[in-house]
């Protein structure tokens, strides 16, 4: 019995509307994040991450209506980050229905956020979103709003920070590899998960099964996070976790819906 | 049949609670409520606020988010009716993470505090050899076969979100286990109590199945 690495959908929510939805896949409403969610469940996907990338911040009810729809139909576990900057928006995200928050500049701006979502509701929903870019060998510095803002803050320091103020999971985006399809960022990614006792989830990078193999291993990851190769329908989440269990990395296996019908006890 | 959870006013509930009208749809004959019944799902899901609102249930469900201290004085300034009929066998009931945890005599989360002690055995974190939280999807290992493991799998996987795990006096109650550093109890029975150390809400349809188990079981 081992407990294997999670494989990660994430979905670009704009206004209550997936950006970059599944292609070809028959779904009623392509934009809909709780049927592009559902989709990713039923492909053998372990979470989904939904990034809310709604530039204005009077769409906060069109949020939680999303969170509290996807709580009502999907059964696995799902974060939501982007745009939560007070303990007010992370309880209101977590009492929709959200398993987890993430949260990234608001968490850089006000450390003691972390540490009263813990408080309040357990350290396993708060999630620490980092957006690290190297600046040296061996060297990332934080970056928030979206990436815009350099702080001088070292990433892995921060992540054992985040880690001491009660954070339950590291989200590490490497804004170098992020989009590139080239790969993750193995050095950042072992770095930051052997500096922290918490789970670390690779993210930025992903073009083919093969990275994500490569940020499981070598990068030490708990978890790989990706968005574009899902979307485009390039590979589903049972392509990479089949090639992941090939490899003899432990993974959760994939059944479809059809075999667990049958093998439901009567 | 009804189904009382009890909200210790520690999180939101609507998870655990579809969790349980999902597992209520299946058509299995302990469920099923027949042609002509005039329900569409064979379940009903109250959740609780009081002892009252549980009055009527059929089976009681103890959901799993919170610290312990907070839940174990919840569960007894709100519940404590409630809690005396699952000890007595009145009613049957099914701890989900913390609910589990709940269940036994003494939690040392955060200090040490009592539990419902209807299990025997105390609640300790997780060994530092390991990342805690014991986060994701792990294999179970069925020991027993019971009302609760009926149909599951060994290697089948469940989604674990927790700090702490359960250390039963009696072996014979844990009836399926995972391993995170250390073996970890999953599922645990004793008469018409049950728990699981996972969630099986957000389990997928492996999850769904062990809360039809529960809901079979406390109908019969």
């Amino acid at each position: 019995m081992t407990l294997t690495k999670r494989i990660i959908p994430c979905l670009d929510v704009d206004r209550g509307r997936v950006v970059k939805g599944i292609r070809f896949v028959n779904l009623r409403d392509a934009g809909d994040p709780v049927e592009q969610a559902l989709e990713y469940e039923r492909q053998g996907a372990d979470e989904i991450v939904f990034l809310d990338i709604t530039a204005s911040s009077d769409n906060r009810e069109t949020v939680i209506d999303m969170v509290r729809k996807t709580a009502y139909e999907l059964s696995i576990p799902f974060t939501v980050g982007g745009g939560v900057r007070s303990y007010a928006d992370v309880r209101r995200v977590l009492m929709a229905g959200a398993d987890k928050v993430s949260l990234n500049t608001a968490a850089v701006q006000n450390p003691r956020l972390i540490t009263e979502g813990a408080e309040i509701f357990g350290s396993q929903c708060i999630v620490v979103a980092i957006d690290a870019k190297r600046i040296s060998e061996g060297k990332w510095e934080v970056y928030t709003h979206g990436g815009r803002r350099a702080t001088g803050m070292d990433a892995v320091a921060w992540a054992v920070k985040a880690e001491e103020m009660g954070a339950g999971e590291i989200l590490l985006t490497s804004m170098d590899f992020d989009g590139s399809k080239d790969g993750y960022d193995l050095d950042l990614t072992r770095r930051v998960s052997e500096s922290v006792n918490i789970p670390v989830i690779a993210s930025g990078g992903a073009g083919n099964p093969s990275h994500i193999y490569e940020a499981l291993t070598a990068g030490k990851a708990d978890a790989a996070l990706a968005a574009s190769i899902f979307h485009y329908a390039e590979y589903t989440v049972g392509d990479v976790k089949r090639y992941l269990m090939e490899r003899g990395v432990p993974v959760r296996a994939v059944q479809s819906s059809q075999q667990e019908e049958k093998g439901q006890p009567a | 049949m009804r189904v009382a959870v009890l909200d210790m006013g520690l999180g939101n509930l609507l998870s655990i609670r579809r969790g349980i009208e999902r597992a209520g749809q299946g058509t299995a004959a302990g469920l099923d409520t027949g042609p002509g019944s005039g329900a569409r799902a064979g379940v009903e899901v109250i959740v609780a606020q009081r002892d009252r609102d549980a009055d009527g249930a059929d089976a009681v469900v103890i959901p799993g988010v919170g610290a312990f201290r907070d839940g174990a004085r919840a569960l007894l300034e709100r519940f404590g009716g409630t809690v005396e009929r699952i000890r007595s066998g009145e009613i049957p009931a099914l701890g989900v993470c913390l609910g589990m945890q709940l269940l036994f005599t003494r939690s040392f989360e955060g200090g040490e505090y009592p539990g419902l002690g209807i299990i025997r055995g105390d609640v300790v974190r997780l060994p530092p050899t390991v990342k805690v939280p014991h986060m994701g999807w792990n294999s179970v290992r069925v020991l027993r076969r019971c009302a609760l493991t009926r149909g599951v799998q060994d290697g089948e996987h469940f989604y674990f979100v927790h700090s702490y795990y359960c250390r039963p006096e009696e072996e014979s109650v844990t009836v399926a286990e995972t391993e995170y550093g250390v073996p970890i109890p999953a599922m645990v029975a004793k008469g018409t109590v049950f728990g699981t150390q996972f969630h099986p809400e957000k389990s997928g349809e492996a999850g769904r199945a062990v809360i039809r188990n529960f809901l079979e079981a406390a109908v019969r």
